[in-house]
């Protein structure tokens, strides 16, 4: 395959809810393992997948999400109570970890492991004031102009 | 493919572990051997029955073997 020009994926990351923080590290590490040069931009909320102080305590919202799984059927607008962010949190990784899934910091690990390019929109993190020492070790900054500089190339580009 | 006995260089057991995990620490595995030498991996989730083929091609390995005994799913691979 190596005389083959390599395949390659870009995703931009813009949540930063745990349910939307899985795929893209999944789908990139998974490419990754498959030889495929890989990219994930992080921008707005996105950036907090790779912010140490957050990425470990991400959180998944109730509120608005009506396929939120919950142990007994309740109306989406108690949601919206005090609490209720932390036990739908509570609940999602308690799924998680009875099928032994790895954490987003596993998942991050891994796709540093694997070489995925891990880039921090640069506009956003000046908007949010979060600097590259708050961001996970291997992660880079970079602009619009370098995501569409790899992603011209790519041959598969998803927004998450 | 018959089913001749194959000898492993070495093992993998990724039993328990759900997907992405079996792919990925398989490519580690990979990594990890020289080229020519056999891995075995144990894994036990279905749904890497058909994404751990989809590695082993896109990747330019050799899936020698693919067994089911108990729920365990047994790879052989050679690695390119």
């Amino acid at each position: 395959m190596s005389e083959e020009k390599p395949k390659r994926m870009t995703i931009i990351a813009s949540k930063g809810a745990l349910d939307m923080a899985y795929p893209p590290l999944i789908l990139a590490s998974t490419a990754a393992a498959m030889d495929v040069e890989t990219m994930i931009f992080f921008t707005f909320y996105g950036i907090d997948v790779i912010n140490k102080h957050k990425y470990a305590n991400l959180k998944v919202a109730p509120i608005g999400n009506p396929a939120m799984p919950s142990p007994v059927p309740i109306p989406n607008i108690i949601g919206m109570l005090p609490g209720m962010t932390a036990m739908g949190t509570m609940v999602m990784k308690s799924m998680m970890g009875k099928i032994n899934w790895p954490s987003i910091p596993d998942m991050v690990e891994a796709c540093l492991e694997l070489d995925v390019k891990m880039v921090a929109c640069t506009p956003t993190l000046e908007m949010t004031g979060v600097t590259q020492a708050d961001l996970i070790e291997g992660v880079k900054v970079g602009g619009a102009a370098d995501y569409l500089d790899f992603a011209l190339d790519a041959n598969i580009n998803l927004f998450v | 493919m018959a089913s001749i006995e194959i000898t492993p260089d070495e093992i993998a057991d990724l039993k328990g572990l759900n997907c992405p995990m079996p792919v990925l620490k398989t490519k580690k595995a990979l990594d990890k051997i020289e080229s020519g030498k056999i891995l075995q991996v144990d894994l036990t989730d279905a749904g890497s029955k058909s994404d751990l083929p989809a590695m082993i091609k896109r990747t330019g390995n050799e899936l020698l073997e693919m067994k089911e005994a108990e729920g365990v799913y047994t790879f052989y691979i050679r690695k390119k």
